[in-house]
């Protein structure tokens, strides 16, 4: 079980590593969000209000999340389906894209700090739990997003279905997640976050394991 | 007639709680006030709501067990009901709100959770209108109402405890919790909750029999 999902990771990563484009384009969107919020609030760095910034880097971050996670079911033709269907189980799939989606998420997370912190300025006093943060809250959001793209997936119009249907239900992981990072930027003492990581590695738990149960029926349909 | 003695109790009930809960007595607490009230009307709506919500639930899974179509329509109706309760919830307490806190809507996490919860189910419903083969809307929206139930119960039961809030019952507010529940209250509170739950089973089984009549005149 464990080899097979490590193969099927690397085999994900292969394939995304031959279309480029496909995550070019991602990145292109995230860095051209990112100027566009830089160019709207038309600000000089560092003169963002902490909090406006927080909230603004996460929310660039979730609308990035929909759309790269998005790829993997929705933007999937029925030949490699087909492939899938016949020669993995059902858990290998989910739990690799699962990971997958995690791994890729954190790779357009620390591209997307790296950038919005050049042209917006970094308030962030604590890097360290910032990154810590962009960690577990790549996890939370492929988590969610994955197995709701593969529901959005199987209906017509599913690219608004996957805002729709993801948005309330991702808002809980965002929520721990943005009151994690505001103390990252405050420079609060560690140890009054660790509350929050053991609720959004709670959120996670619950959300995975839901999806680990319930893919095998979505995926026979 | 013998099978509808919960539905003559269900009036009984109601009637008991309506005339009751406005007319008896109530304790006299700061702030609240006259308007504890709303705690015969308000909190009921989301019992009865997370009740019906998890008759849903368990319907979907019986679905997914099974594969019988009827499972799947019991599913939605009683989400549609517990949505129902929901608005109804987000009303009363909006309605109490504006007495007790001065506004219609105030930011407090028990309310944004509430429209937050509303919005995963009305998700569920654009769901259920955008799939065409009916064996395939009753498999993927069972599977999301599962999964939209396991979002919802840290955005219901967790999150708000976490944060401060000015809602009855937390933060040192006086209101729902072991300690302050008079038994005046709890003489009205408990059937309330019982009685408007049993109105929601009961609409949810009129609409059940109405959906069933309406598929079998396609066939």
């Amino acid at each position: 079980m464990g080899k097979q999902i490590l193969t099927f990771i690397q085999k994900e990563i292969r394939l995304e590593w031959r279309n480029r484009y496909a995550i070019n384009g991602i990145l292109l969107y995230l860095v051209s969000t990112v100027f566009i919020c830089y160019l709207s609030f038309n600000v000089r760095s560092n003169v963002l209000n902490p909090v406006t910034w927080n909230v603004l880097f996460w929310v660039i971050i979730l609308f990035t999340s929909v759309n790269a996670v998005a790829k993997s079911f929705i933007q999937e033709n029925e030949g490699s389906f087909l492939y899938l269907y016949w020669t993995h189980s059902p858990a290998t799939i989910i739990v690799g894209r699962t990971i997958y989606n995690a791994l890729l998420m954190l790779v357009l997370g620390l591209m997307g700090f790296l950038a919005y912190a050049l042209v917006l300025g970094n308030p962030v006093e604590d890097v360290l739990l910032f990154l810590l943060v962009i960690l577990f809250g790549s996890m939370g959001l492929s988590f969610t997003m994955t197995m709701v793209s593969a529901i959005a997936s199987k209906a017509r119009n599913s690219h608004t279905l996957m805002a729709i249907l993801s948005f309330p239900i991702v808002l809980p992981v965002l929520l721990v997640i943005i009151k994690i990072s505001k103390n990252a930027l405050n420079g609060v003492e560690r140890s009054a976050s660790l509350d929050d990581f053991i609720v959004l590695a709670a959120i996670n738990a619950l959300v995975g394991a839901a999806s680990y149960l319930l893919f095998p029926y979505l995926w026979r349909s | 007639m013998r099978k509808s003695w919960w539905k003559v109790l269900t009036v009984i009930i109601l009637v008991y709680v309506v005339v009751g809960g406005l007319l008896l007595d109530v304790p006299r607490l700061h702030i609240l006030n006259e308007t504890i009230r709303a705690l015969y009307f308000h909190v009921p709506m989301w019992f009865g709501m997370i009740i019906l919500l998890f008759a849903s639930v368990i319907f979907s899974l019986r679905y997914l067990r099974t594969g019988i179509k009827d499972f799947d329509t019991r599913a939605a109706e009683f989400a549609n009901v517990g949505v129902l309760f929901g608005i109804f919830g987000i009303l009363t307490g909006m309605l109490w709100a504006q007495f007790a806190w001065g506004q219609w809507w105030s930011g407090d996490p028990q309310q944004n959770g509430a429209a937050i919860g509303l919005l995963i189910y009305l998700a569920y419903f654009v769901l259920r209108g955008s799939l065409e083969d009916d064996g395939q809307k009753a498999r993927i929206s069972a599977v999301y109402n599962i999964f939209a139930f396991a979002a919802l119960v840290p955005l219901l039961f967790i999150l708000p405890r976490m944060t401060d809030s000015l809602h009855p019952g937390s933060g040192g507010n006086p209101g729902f919790n072991a300690y302050d529940l008079d038994s005046r209250l709890r003489m009205i509170f408990y059937p309330a909750v019982i009685g408007w739950t049993l109105l929601g089973v009961w609409i949810t089984s009129i609409r059940i029999r109405i959906r069933r009549l309406s598929l079998n005149q396609d066939v």
